[in-house]
């Protein structure tokens, strides 16, 4: 017989990685599908060339770098749809196949593959572009154009390192005033126009310039959330805290701020809650710590949706929260079993073990040390031995 | 080529390749990051840094004999402010929109690391012409690094190269690269191409020593 001596973890999941990011790219589908609805042409390929450049980008880092993972664990899948649905329709497709560039190797590849990425790839592509082309990323266009199957949104065929044309000549010959292409929010924020619910949900009743459908979106995720492949708390905890503070200013004051239903099914914040802040790699492992992490996206996205010029804020929320994941991992780790109450008179301690004394340290570590006083606090201290 | 030039080859482009200040020591960031959004401007803040940087380490090394060792930080500074201000009022001179771009960095060469770093490593403690050609190869690999951030950075920022527009008027200009993250941005790909060459070389399997410094 032999006896195999190893450090824990003792019980394995079935699942793989590739499995896990094969499920979300499927349940993305549907989303991708309608996007492509609502959009026609120019989304359809917006899709395909931030993904292709996600994928290529990912291959020449994997070859080069010798990282583990490569294009078959699906994972630059999923940051290159998230990405492109992330963006406005018309965005010019080389601007798209920079961004994806960019989530892949500044994002990723620079971290170590994955699974070692601090930020969400597919934002960091975001924020780039962000910063580098504020307009086009800003000029949405409305959604169920006439045509949209046949023609193509005009800046989406930009060539490379060139303008995109502006589409106020192109809405007004469809009979669409230059308000058209605000999103939602922008137009909250700068008009102080509020849409209506239908409009927000899946825009079906009218053109707003509307990303993926929230409703689509949430059936997704709790399909996800269902079989396991995403945490419930995140989602829940990042909506919870923005529709409560929401609700709480608008209960302050109705005019200054929109309603709650407004807050949360506007913008990105649907999409980023349900499939950007649960990202594996980067939120939080504990189930505590999941709901600091979500409490935190949604009480910074209401605050710099609000408070902020942008008229947006789940990316750069979410990306501060990432940042703040392995704090949060640190201060709310679970009690180890037997490891939370003292021997003498049943004092309880409290909070964190794991990270903050080495018992916790597997004996078969080489050279861990396992603490010898572990339980005797209140003892006086010996006289060290020479 | 006898064996002295060849050696002094080496110690010039030792400045511009093996110890390149900012691409391998990561040395003099604060200008690296701040003034160079054109090339024109990156370009004449190396050059202001050669002059500086030569002048003090020529003025060092000549002077190595005669400063107490106790007080000669306070006397490289000394010197080196001398240039700089030198320098400023020449730029001031030359082009007031130049001196308008570059702002308080010229004032800032005095704290430049790079300067004080050679004065007090190299200059204090060799003759002349050696410390002569350390501090040319030195600042050459500066204003080198200073340029290739500069001109990266202008044409992505501005599409333009010395201000001659390359892509015509419907250039789409990449603001972030004229903002300081793009500053960061270039420096870390110029870092990673360095470090990947540099990593390849010394992969190869050496036939020559001398052939390794080129």
């Amino acid at each position: 017989m032999t006896i195999e001596i190893r450090s824990a973890p003792h019980i394995k999941g079935t699942r793989s990685v590739e499995q896990i990011m094969r499920h979300v790219v499927w349940s993305l589908m549907p989303i991708c599908a309608f996007f492509v609805f609502q959009y026609g042409l120019s989304a359809l390929l917006s899709l395909l060339v931030v993904t292709v450049s996600c994928l290529l980008t990912e291959r020449f880092f994997v070859r080069q770098g010798g990282q583990s993972g490569d294009i078959g664990d699906f994972s630059a899948i999923i940051t290159g749809l998230l990405l492109a649905l992330s963006l406005p329709p018309g965005f010019p497709l080389w601007m798209g196949a920079v961004a994806g560039i960019v989530a892949i190797a500044l994002g990723k590849a620079l971290f170590g593959g994955i699974g070692f990425n601090v930020f969400n790839p597919a934002l960091i592509g975001r924020a780039f572009v962000q910063a580098a082309f504020p307009q086009a990323i800003a000029s949405y266009t409305p959604s169920f154009m006439p045509g949209r199957f046949y023609e193509f949104i005009p800046s989406s065929m930009t060539i490379p390192l060139m303008q995109p044309v502006s589409v106020v000549a192109w809405l007004q010959d469809r009979q669409f005033d230059a308000l058209a292409g605000a999103t939602p929010l922008a137009k909250w924020k700068f008009e102080g126009v509020l849409a209506n619910a239908d409009e927000l949900l899946t825009s079906l009743s009218g053109h707003m310039a509307v990303g993926p459908s929230p409703v689509l979106i949430l059936v997704c995720g709790a399909y996800l959330a269902f079989r396991r492949f995403l945490d419930w708390r995140i989602p829940a905890a990042i909506l919870g805290s923005a529709g409560l503070t929401a609700w709480m200013l608008f209960a302050l004051n109705d005019v200054r701020f929109p309603n709650p239903f407004f807050m949360l099914f506007s913008g990105g914040l649907i999409l980023g809650a349900v499939y950007m802040a649960t990202d594996m790699a980067t939120s939080p492992v504990t189930p505590k710590g999941m709901w600091v992490y979500g409490a935190l996206i949604g009480l910074l996205t209401v605050i710099i949706r609000y408070y902020s010029g942008l008229p947006e804020g789940v990316m750069y929320a979410i990306l501060i929260a990432n940042a703040a994941t392995p704090l949060i991992e640190k201060i709310t780790q679970p009690t180890p079993f037997g490891k939370g109450v003292l021997s003498n008179f049943g004092r309880q301690k409290k909070g964190a073990s794991y990270p903050l004394h080495s018992g916790y340290i597997s004996r078969e570590d080489a050279g861990a040390v396992t603490p010898k006083k572990r339980f005797l606090f209140n003892k006086p201290k010996q006289p060290p031995k020479e | 080529m006898n064996a002295s030039t060849t050696e002094r080859w080496d110690e010039f482009m030792e400045g511009i390749w093996r110890q390149n200040p900012l691409f391998v020591m990561v040395l003099g960031l604060c200008p690296a990051l701040a003034v160079t959004v054109s090339a024109v401007n990156a370009l004449s803040m190396g050059l202001a840094t050669t002059f500086v940087l030569t002048c003090s380490c020529v003025l060092v090394s000549l002077l190595r004999k005669l400063i107490p060792k106790e007080v000669r930080i306070a006397t490289y500074i000394v010197i080196i402010a001398t240039f700089v201000t030198v320098v400023d009022y020449l730029i001031q001179a030359i082009s007031l929109a130049l001196y308008d771009a570059l702002g308080a960095f010229i004032q800032l060469i005095v704290v430049n690391c790079i300067i004080l770093g050679r004065a007090e490593a190299h200059a204090s403690k060799n003759p002349l012409l050696p410390t002569l050609i350390n501090a040319l190869g030195m600042s050459a690999g500066f204003t080198l690094g200073l340029f290739a951030l500069g001109a990266v950075r202008e044409i992505l920022g501005a599409g333009t190269f010395f201000g001659i527009a390359l892509f015509g008027a419907d250039f789409q200009p990449w603001v972030v690269m004229v903002l300081p993250p793009g500053g960061f941005f270039v420096l870390g790909a110029w870092l990673l191409i360095f470090a990947a060459i540099a990593r390849r070389k010394n992969a190869r399997p050496l036939s020559s020593p001398a052939q390794g410094v080129r």
